[in-house]
């Protein structure tokens, strides 16, 4: 029931703020609370979910379509329980900035962001493949419209590039599910046994490779991640592209185990590819939004490395890497999002000398990004060590190219908060570019908590995700 | 002496009803003060369907043994009901939205309108029982004259009367050929019962599959599938928008279902041609619907286009030939049907504010100037395109489903690549609705604000409902599907 109302809640109170005539106020600040609320209600199933047991917790099953066995079944594990935290954490954050920079026709902007956020959980926790099909489906039909209506001036392109390519890989998706769902006799995630068809098992991933993304499937990248508003990059790259990782680890590796391992250096040598070519295009981009996009596709690459190693070590790394890159790349983009509104701009060419005079912005990206790029003690550095051990005991080679690309994001990274941040002052940086307000600090601040405590403890999820901690055998077992 | 034979009243009696209102309709032509006449043939009309489907739906409950009845000339049962169920529903929206759009500027004929439309789908409730060839035939002009006279009301408007001759003349052209087709199978088995055909024809008498190859022909031209589509855009175009909306989606829905029963009731022994005919249409319709759709800037005409392309989905669902085939027909019809008659309901709003043709440039700004039409619009449009929005989403699952099951993996990819494609014209509704930058909005509107249209803004509600409600209430209505599939023999 919990996890219904998770999925609903948001939905239901988007439908209040599309038909009710509330003021622009009434509406940012309802938005917020529900999304606050959402968090709240996450809390709550955390504290209540059992992680020594095995098996789907909190699961409900409702009729749907009952003569081709396709149900309304959803629930959560315990990597899906992160991920749904990631998920309403981020989308409080980022919906808060939406209100805080006040966002044209707030009835729109902000009952999209809410069935967002319904529709992403709902993919996080969706136990029926069509039902994971629909989710997947609908997460997109917001983000067209909140980065068509309310991108930069390139929107248009941008939302088309995305739309075409990710819909292109979700409905090859569909027809590898109906093949899949036909031969097992059910749609069901929990219930349905393994198959062993490629063709179904290259339908899912390529709808998983295009969403997370990897090379070269990311072409559509670049161009969306600098045209939306920084709050929806911010989700793009920090939630939804999870919902990619997250599917090959739920359905291609789960539910197609002979396919997974026939494709398997395939698969890690695209997820290197992107780690590296990204790290490698990071390191050139002329502006923050663009370094932060491209690690985003490293890091994309990075976890596809760890959940396709295969190994305890991998998964637990990915896992803790999903949510940990998640919070960084939202608050990192957001970031991006209050320098754009001081400065009109995040090309560094402009930019330098911030720091000077704005000590709270500049703790707090210099915060973020060390913590990015992994420096020792920090969560993200726990998930890359235990991806790269993971992916060692594959074979040693991949964590050779996975170290280099590490040592590739240090510098893209330090480069990126030199170029912000010191160096001379930029000539769009006036004296009236003040620093970060209440506001602002009152939603960056949080994330940045979170990952501070991941990195304290990042056991918590890394040890938190599989039942018993063995996640090869959950693997195995198909979670249940 | 004439033997006449026994009348089932009941089993017509949706028909009887729609007749009635129709005649009534037509005396207030005469009698009713021309103030009232417009409100008079509404009431009228509004009546005439909702009795029309309450007596549907009584059909639907007391018929669940199916059998024919009348000299054997026209089927009672469940198939036939769900069919006038849906008509009868189309009829009542398209009353609504006519009282406010049809010659609005003249004023003149409105009554005969309502009269019109009653009669059509009086008509479309008797071609999808029809049991027999000679009743399928005269059911069938019987519609289209009424459709063909309902096209060209307008007649002051050069388009509305194109858009009747050219219905006309190609419309003849596919009742011949499904006359044609008709006197070659009868002439092949000496029989016009579908049932009696079936087991007097010979699977390899090359008079009867010729005859089946021209009703086929026949048909495919009232579903407007390609190739035999060349009228759709035009007539689409050219027609009073409200006739429009109606002929989308009522039409479509009476063609596939009297085409099902013929093909699965007289022709199973050839079902291994017919079924690799329909594949070969459906391709055919995919592809030109969508790749035409592409360049259209006329919203009426991209529409047409589209509805030619979901003619390919609905035959792909015919193509199975089975009992999941039937159902995934009927499921499909729904939500499409809703969404069809919406998405013309809006654009004729939009070409009565603008008082000129709707194109991707002038409905510019539509979005944020009438926040409900426009939300109803790419509910429609996301939904089109099979994204989980409304019904069209699990209506694709369905169809796709039941080829995956019938073997045909091939034509799932087909249908999945064919949906690709159509995203593109179907956001670029919403891109041009929504997304247009200030400067391209200064769009001239004829002046004011634009007209109140409550009857339009209640009948684009109920497409909503439908089509939203149809994703979520999948069960209840493949429940009704499949009861109705019951009375095909399989």
């Amino acid at each position: 029931m919990i996890t219904t109302v998770l999925i609903w809640l948001p939905i239901a109170a988007a439908i209040v703020v599309w038909v009710l005539p509330l003021s622009r106020y009434a509406t940012g600040s309802l938005a917020v609370l529900v999304s606050l609320a959402e968090v709240g209600v996450w809390i709550e199933q955390a504290f209540r979910f059992d992680f020594s047991k095995h098996g789907l917790q909190f699961s409900q099953r409702g009729g749907w379509i009952n003569d081709l066995h396709v149900s309304y079944h959803v629930g959560v594990y315990g990597f899906s329980l992160w991920l749904v935290g990631l998920t309403v954490i981020a989308m409080a954050a980022c919906t808060s900035y939406g209100f805080w920079v006040g966002r044209d026709r707030p009835r729109a902007y902000f009952g999209l962001m809410l069935f967002l956020t319904g529709a992403t959980v709902g993919v996080f926790v969706a136990q029926d493949l069509l039902l994971f099909y629909a989710f997947f489906e609908a997460m997109l039909i917001p983000l067209y419209i909140l980065v068509g209506v309310w991108g930069g001036p390139g929107r248009l392109g941008a939302t088309i590039k995305f739309f075409i390519y990710t819909a292109a890989g979700s409905l090859l998706m569909l027809a590898a599910l109906i093949a899949y769902g036909l031969h097992a006799g059910t749609f069901d995630l929990v219930d349905g046994a393994p198959s062993f068809s490629r063709w179904i098992f290259l339908g899912f991933m390529l709808a998983f490779v295009i969403k997370a993304p990897l090379f070269p499937f990311h072409g559509w990248l670049p161009e969306t991640y600098r045209e939306a508003p920084p709050e929806v990059t911010a989700v793009l790259s920090g939630v939804i592209a999870k919902a990619g990782t997250y599917g090959m680890l739920r359905i291609a590796i789960t539910k197609l185990p002979e396919p997974t391992s026939y494709y398997r250096t395939l698969i890690l040598a695209l997820a290197a590819a992107a780690l590296v070519y990204g790290s490698l295009l990071a390191f050139r981009a002329p502006d923050l939004r663009g370094v932060v996009a491209y690690s985003s596709l490293a890091q994309s690459g990075l976890i596809a490395l760890g959940l396709f190693s295969g190994t305890n070590l991998g998964y637990d790394g990915a896992v803790l890497q999903m949510v940990a890159h998640g919070l960084v790349s939202t608050a990192l983009f957001l970031l991006a999002g209050t320098v754009e509104r001081r400065t009109t701009t995040d090309q560094f060419a402009l930019l330098g000398g911030m720091a000077k005079g704005r000590p709270a912005l500049a703790t707090l990206l210099m915060t973020c990004g060390i913590i990015s790029l992994a420096v020792p003690g920090s969560a993200n550095f726990a998930g890359e060590f235990l991806i790269l051990a993971g992916v060692f005991q594959r074979a040693w080679w991949w964590a050779a190219i996975g170290a280099g690309a590490i040592v590739l994001a240090a510098m893209y990274m330090l480069r990126a908060i030199s170029a912000v941040l010191h160096q001379a002052r930029g000539s769009v940086v006036t004296e009236e570019a003040l620093d970060l307000r209440l506001g602002e600090l009152s939603l960056i601040v949080p994330l940045v908590a979170g990952l501070l405590f991941l990195s304290a403890w990042p056991a918590g999820v890394s040890h938190h995700s599989f039942a018993g901690d063995q996640p090869v055998q959950s693997v195995k077992g198909q979670f249940r | 002496m004439i033997h006449t034979p026994h009348v089932d009243w009941f089993s017509i009696s949706t028909i009887l009803a729609l007749l009635g209102a129709s005649f009534v309709a037509l005396l207030g032509a005469v009698l009713v003060p021309r103030a009232v006449r417009r409100m008079f043939g509404c009431a009228v009309a509004v009546l005439g369907f909702a009795g029309g489907l309450v007596t549907s739906v009584w059909l639907y409950v007391d018929s669940a043994n199916g059998h024919r009845v009348i000299g054997d000339a026209f089927y009672r049962d469940r198939w036939t009901a769900l069919g006038q169920i849906i008509v009868c529903g189309i009829g009542l929206v398209t009353a609504l939205v006519a009282a406010e759009q049809i010659a609005h500027r003249t004023d003149d004929h409105i009554a005969e309108f309502f009269s019109l439309l009653l009669a059509c789908a009086a008509g479309m409730a008797f071609f999808i029982g029809s049991a027999n060839l000679m009743v399928m035939f005269l059911s069938l002009e019987w519609f289209s004259i009424a459709l063909y006279v309902m096209c060209a009301i307008d007649y002051d408007v050069e388009g509305s009367l194109e858009a009747g001759l050219k219905y006309l003349v190609v419309g003849s052209f596919g009742s011949a050929a499904l006359l044609f087709g008709s006197a070659l199978v009868y002439g092949s088995t000496n029989r016009i019962g579908f049932a009696e055909i079936a087991h007097a024809g010979h699977a390899h008498d090359t008079l009867l599959v010729l005859g089946l190859a021209m009703v086929i022909t026949g048909l495919g031209f009232k579903s407007s599938a390609a190739p035999f589509h060349q009228w759709t855009p035009d007539v689409y175009e050219g027609a009073p928008t409200p006739v429009t909306a109606f002929m989308s989606a009522a039409t479509k829905v009476a063609a596939f279902m009297l085409a099902f029963r013929v093909l699965r009731t007289a022709f199973p022994q050839d079902a291994h041609l017919w079924t690799w005919a329909l594949a070969g249409i459906a391709i055919a319709s995919l592809a030109v619907g969508n790749f035409a759709a592409l360049v259209q800037r006329n919203i009426k005409r991209m529409l047409a286009y589209s509805s030619i392309s979901h003619a390919g989905f609905l035959l792909i669902a015919m193509s199975a030939a089975s009992a999941l085939g039937g159902r995934a027909m009927l499921y499909y019809l729904v939500p499409y049907s809703a969404m069809a008659f919406g998405s013309f309901a809006i654009v004729g709003a939009r070409e009565r504010e603008l008082n000129a043709p709707v194109t991707l440039d002038n409905l510019a700004g539509f979005g944020w100037e009438r926040p409900f039409l426009g939300v109803a619009m790419w509910f429609f449009m996301f939904g089109f395109a099979g994204l989980p929005l409304t019904g069209g989403f699990t209506g694709k699952f369905y169809v796709f489903a039941a080829a995956y099951r019938h073997g045909w993996a091939w034509l799932v990819v087909v249908g999945v690549l064919a949906t690709l494609v159509s995203l593109w014209y179907y956001l670029a509704v919403v891109r041009a609705m929504y997304m247009r930058t200030s400067d391209e909005l200064r769009v001239a509107v004829a002046g004011g604000s634009p007209p109140h249209e409550p009857l339009l803004h209640a009948a684009v509600a109920i497409c909503m409902v439908v089509s939203v409600g149809s994703l979520f209430a999948v069960q209840p209505l493949i429940d009704l599907a499949r009861h109705a599939t019951s009375a095909i023999p399989f």
